[in-house]
This record gives C-alpha cells, sequence and structure tokens, in this order.
C-alpha cells in the first residue's frame, strides 16, 4: 500500500525520518507553510523559507524517494505582526505560482485576533484571484467556534467548498465540516490533536468520503509514520483496505489534485526532466512504489494517543 | 581578469529557442508564451515578469526539446560552447522570458534577474543557470555563477558545471578549481566540462591529487576522469600515484593513466608507461585510446 502524507513540516525532520517514511510507504508529502515554532522577525527570514519549501526540502524528499509538494500563505500565528505580515503579504505572489504549490495555506484562525481576521480574508482573496486552492488550520483553543467562523468566512467569501481543506478536525468538528461539503481533514498528533484510535472510530461513523489524514509532524514531539500507522491499524480493527486507501491516500490526492499541482504520475512514472533534476536519472519509485510497509520495528508503537 | 571575448549572437539564439518549442509545445501555450515576451519587452511591471516566469510549465509542459546534430551545431555557431541538448521546452521558455526583458540598463535587468534567483524553486534554478552564457551583462553573474557552485542540489550544480560555456568563460581560477573538484566529489561527469582541458592548470592538478590520495586513504576509489586535467602538470611524485593507478584492478583507470602519463611534461612519465603498460602505451600513439573513447560510466547531465 502506498500513502501520501498531506500534512508535514519536513523542514523540522530528519534524514532517518524520510528513509522510515519510505520504507512504510509514504510515496508524497504536502508541506503547508506555517511558524518555525520561534516567531521570525524580519521579511527575509519568510523568504528562505518559502525558497526553502519550494526548492531545497522538494531536492531533499527526492533523493529518499518522496515527491514533495507545498502550500504557501502567511500562518496565522505571525498575522499578528502586522508590520511584518504586510511585507510577507507582498512576497506571497512570487511563490504562489511556482510548480508543486498545491494551495494558499495553512491560513486561518489562531487566537482569533482581528489581526488574523484580517490577514485570512485577504489571502481567501489571493486564493480567489490566483484560482487556487485553500488549506485551513483550525485552532487549538475554541476550536469549535474558530473552525464554524473559518467556514462562514469562506461562504462570505464566495469560495467552493469543495476547494477548501479544513485541518485538524476531531469529533467536535466533523459533522459541521462535512455537513458543509468542505474536505475534512485529520492530524494524527499525539498529545494535542488526534490519537488514531479515536480515528479508526471516526471512520467506522462517518465514512470515508472527503475525510483524509495526516501527521502535521514538525519540530514537536510529533510522529512522522501517523499515516502508515493509522493505516495498518485501521486494517487491524477491520477497516476494508478500500476505505483505508481513499482515507490515507485517495482522497488527499483528489482534494489537492484539482490543483492541477499534484498527479499520481509524478512518482508512478516521473517526467524525464524530473528525473534528471529530482531523482539524478535514478528511477527510484518506478516499480518501487509498491507494497513496501515493514513489520514494525520492535520499538515501534503503532497505537498513537 | 581580463575581459575575454566572446560573441553571443543573442537574436539567433531567440530565434533558435522559439523555434523548438513549435514541435514540443501546444499553440495556445506558445500564444501565451508569445504574449507574455511582447508584454515583458514592453516593460510590464516586474510582477508580472515573476508570475509567467513560474508559470512556464502550466502553460508548455515539461518534455524535452527534440533537437537534431544540426539543431545542436546552430547551437554552438550562436553562442560558442552551449549544449541545449538536455534542455526540456519550460526551460526554453523561462529562457525566452528573461531574454525578453529590457536590456538598455543594465543594473535594473541584473536586479531583476537577482530576486528570480533568490526566489527559484529547483526547476527555476536550474533553467536560470543554463541560460546563464545566454544573457547580456555576463561578467555581473559571477557571484551568482560562484554560489550556483556551492549548491547542494546536483541539478543546479550540474545545470552551471556541465555543457555550459558560462564557467569556462568567465569564473576565475579559484571558482574554476572549486567547480572541477565539486564536480568529481559528487560524481559529475568531467568530459561533459566545456573547457576542460583548455582551463586545466598546476593548483587543480594539485587538489585533485590531494583528493585522490584522501579517497585512497580511506579505501575508496576516484572516477579515472580525475586524471584528465592532472596528466598536462603530472610530474615528480604525481607520476608514482599514476604508475599505481595504472596497475588497478579496472581497466578505465588504467586506460586514464596511460592518457595522463603521455600527456605528463616530465620525460620520466613516458620510461613508466612503456615499462608498465607498453599496449596502452601503443593505443594512445595510434589514437585508438582518448579521453573520449574511455570507458565512463556517465550519469545524465
Ligand atoms: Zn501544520
Amino acid at each position: 500500500m502506498i500513502f501520501i502524507d498531506p500534512h508535514i513540516h519536513m523542514v523540522s525532520r530528519t534524514t532517518d525520518d524520510y528513509e522510515k517514511m519510505r520504507a512504510h510507504g509514504v510515496v508524497a508529502v504536502i508541506e503547508p507553510a506555517f511558524w518555525l515554532g520561534q516567531p521570525r522577525t524580519t521579511v527575509g527570514s519568510f523568504k528562505d523559507y518559502f525558497s526553502s519549501i519550494v526548492g531545497w526540502e522538494r531536492f531533499r524528499a527526492a533523493q529518499f524517494g518522496i515527491r514533495h509538494y507545498c502550500t504557501i500563505g502567511l500562518n496565522p500565528k505571525e498575522a499578528n505582526n502586522e508590520r511584518l505580515a504586510e511585507e510577507v503579504m507582498e512576497l506571497l505572489p512570487l511563490y504562489a505560482c511556482k510548480e508543486g504549490v498545491v494551495a494558499i495555506g495553512e491560513i486561518g484562525y489562531d487566537d482569533q485576533t482581528d489581526a488574523e481576521d484580517r490577514y485570512f480574508r485577504r489571502q481567501l482573496e489571493l486564493a480567489k484571484e490566483l484560482d487556487m486552492l485553500v488549506l485551513i488550520h483550525t485552532p487549538h483553543r475554541d476550536k469549535k467556534k474558530g473552525t464554524l467562523r473559518s467556514m462562514d468566512v469562506c461562504a462570505e467569501h464566495g469560495l467552493d467548498p469543495a476547494r477548501v481543506i479544513i485541518d485538524h478536525n476531531n469529533e467536535e468538528t466533523v459533522a459541521d465540516v462535512l455537513d458543509r461539503g468542505f474536505w475534512t481533514a485529520f492530524t494524527i498528533y499525539p498529545g494535542t490533536k488526534m490519537g488514531n484510535e479515536r480515528m479508526v472510530e471516526i471512520v467506522k461513523q462517518y465514512g470515508t468520503e472527503r475525510i483524509f489524514i495526516n501527521s502535521a509532524a514538525d519540530w514537536g514531539k510529533s510522529d512522522p509514520l501517523g499515516v502508515p500507522k493509522t493505516a495498518r491499524l485501521m486494517l487491524q480493527r477491520g477497516l476494508p483496505e478500500a476505505d483505508v486507501r481513499a482515507v490515507c491516500y485517495a482522497n488527499a490526492l483528489a482534494a489537492y489534485g484539482q490543483s492541477g499541482q499534484i498527479r499520481e504520475e509524478d512518482w508512478l512514472d516521473p517526467e524525464p526532466i524530473d528525473q534528471r533534476q529530482l531523482y539524478m536519472g535514478n528511477t527510484i519509485l518506478r516499480g518501487g512504489a509498491d507494497p513496501l510497509v515493514e513489520a514494525p520495528e520492535e520499538d515501534e508503537r503503532l497505537i498513537i494517543e | 581578469m581580463t575581459t575575454p571575448s566572446v560573441s553571443v549572437d543573442r537574436d539567433r539564439v531567440i530565434a533558435l529557442l522559439r523555434a523548438w518549442i513549435d514541435p514540443v509545445a501546444r499553440s495556445e501555450g506558445r500564444a501565451w508564451l508569445d504574449e507574455k515576451r511582447r508584454a515583458i519587452a514592453d516593460g510590464a511591471p516586474a510582477w508580472q515578469f515573476f508570475t509567467a516566469f513560474s508559470s512556464v510549465p502550466r502553460h508548455l509542459g515539461k518534455d524535452d526539446l527534440r533537437l537534431t546534430e544540426a539543431d545542436l551545431a546552430e547551437a554552438d555557431a550562436a553562442c560558442p560552447g552551449w549544449q541545449p541538448q538536455a534542455w526540456s521546452v519550460d526551460q526554453a521558455g523561462r529562457t525566452l522570458l528573461v531574454l525578453a526583458l529590457p536590456q538598455a540598463d543594465a543594473d535594473a535587468f541584473v536586479h531583476t534577474l537577482d530576486r528570480v534567483f533568490e526566489t527559484a524553486d529547483v526547476g527555476e534554478s536550474v533553467a536560470l543557470y543554463q541560460s546563464l552564457p545566454l544573457l547580456p551583462f555576463p561578467p555581473r553573474f559571477r557571484q551568482r555563477a560562484a554560489e550556483g557552485i556551492r549548491t547542494n542540489m546536483t541539478s543546479v550544480f550540474n545545470a552551471i558545471a556541465l555543457r555550459n560555456p558560462y564557467p569556462r568563460t568567465w569564473l576565475d581560477e579559484g571558482a574554476w578549481n572549486q567547480m572541477v573538484l565539486k564536480a568529481v566529489f559528487v560524481g559529475s561527469p568531467l568530459h561533459q566540462i566545456d573547457g576542460l582541458d583548455e582551463r586545466a592548470n598546476p593548483r587543480l592538478a594539485a587538489m585533485l591529487v590531494d583528493y585522490a590520495h584522501e579517497r585512497w586513504a580511506a579505501h575508496r576509489s576516484v572516477t579515472p576522469e580525475l586524471w584528465r586535467p592532472v596528466g598536462p602538470f603530472a610530474e615528480g611524485v604525481v607520476l608514482d600515484d599514476l604508475a599505481r593507478v595504472l596497475r588497478s584492478d579496472s581497466a578505465a583507470e588504467r586506460q586514464a593513466a596511460a592518457l595522463a602519463l603521455a600527456a605528463s611534461p616530465d620525460p620520466r612519465a613516458a620510461e613508466v608507461l612503456a615499462a608498465e603498460a607498453p599496449d596502452l602505451r601503443e593505443a594512445v600513439r595510434s589514437g585508438a585510446l582518448t579521453w573520449s573513447t574511455l570507458a565512463v560510466p556517465t550519469r545524465p547531465g
């Protein structure tokens, strides 16, 4: 079985992670632009960050047989530094149209301040103008209200819910987000977001339509194998393989595939030019993209709580 | 460094690139490209150039150009040393957009290119470095080229180092030597470096010999091509190194040592070669063995 992790911050991860992810069947990742754990103080830091997620990180991922895509945006936490936020807004058009940029994101609310609201709306307008998808980060605190508000604002700006991904959902938000027609993503992240046993129950209850999962692994205590581990757990708990494939691969591809910037052929049958630029002529993926899920290592826990 | 004289027929370059796109890209894509080139030439705001530059693959695709021997000969005539055999249609399109930028003000031109270089993704970086020999104001890009050589992305490094006449003409000796050494280090084929023989120099030869010693100390081998720029400066103890390579298990290494010894100015080189490998000496003398016939496994550039 092959997997996509459609939300992971690889700039914070090591080559061991890439190796393990590939060995467990991850063929593609999407790296949303977010904050780095420490606030940036100059626009140049944003520029170098954006450059590294469209450039160096993409190349680095390919060395391990993984295709790397990203989203570009001003995250809500740093939208609160308004002087800087203005400068970042000017930078966005320079990156948004690059190859492999699948959405504007992650944008939305963190503390739900006025500044966050302003830059969220301006980026929704930018996405509309550039005809791009949107990835929305929902807040940790006051999550339900923040999630509903995010969807209201999208509607207010005339965005098609089929072109918006609402991320970091939980049991409290899933029904509303599905009802309103948005893509409904879940983050398997130890401690603060979803555990994977809870995720199995959600799929059992709500099915698989428009639902997909990610690890959002970053610089915190997180698990870059969140997607393959949850897939294995789902199979163990009796979910059919087709459902597991939908939630751990196909739905993310369908959602972000609307951008035209991510296609299955990218990893199953890459173009010669991509082979040369990213894989240096090695057909890492071709013929090797099938079942790679290995027996779990002794010290590796399947359950993420 | 004195200003080298190179003549690039830029109008011819533009005509060639544009003609090569025809059989590879769809007509709507070509119309889009021509419209953008016109707008950029007419002084459209910078952001229009930036977004067009990023969007090229969406309009032209990413297929390889289908160039014939005759096309390559024309390329070399328009810009000496230009070898676009591995170019793709998006790279040709991006180069045409860069060449459409107004060139009346050198500072403005360089400033715009600085901004795209600084924000480039992998594909854009490759296209930009490949296009360096075709651009106006070539000395203004020396620093940029030296920086390209420091990249960790092999494809970006190869875009500047291989099949590209810019380094041969414009890099100073220090940067040139770093480039050749790095090509050895990352396993890029040296015979694809334009000017490899002409710009060989004693300092580079010494660096390469040191590098070979380091690798040998770690029980690792070196590419046989490493000896090519060493040969013309091989003397004294370096001949002992070459004698050692002449006894290698690898045919390609033995052949490379023979070619390097044959190029050496040291009279003892001929004696070593005659004593250790008379058959190879004969092959070099008859022209049956050259650096081009050397069986070196190559990676695509
Ligand atoms: Zn995130």
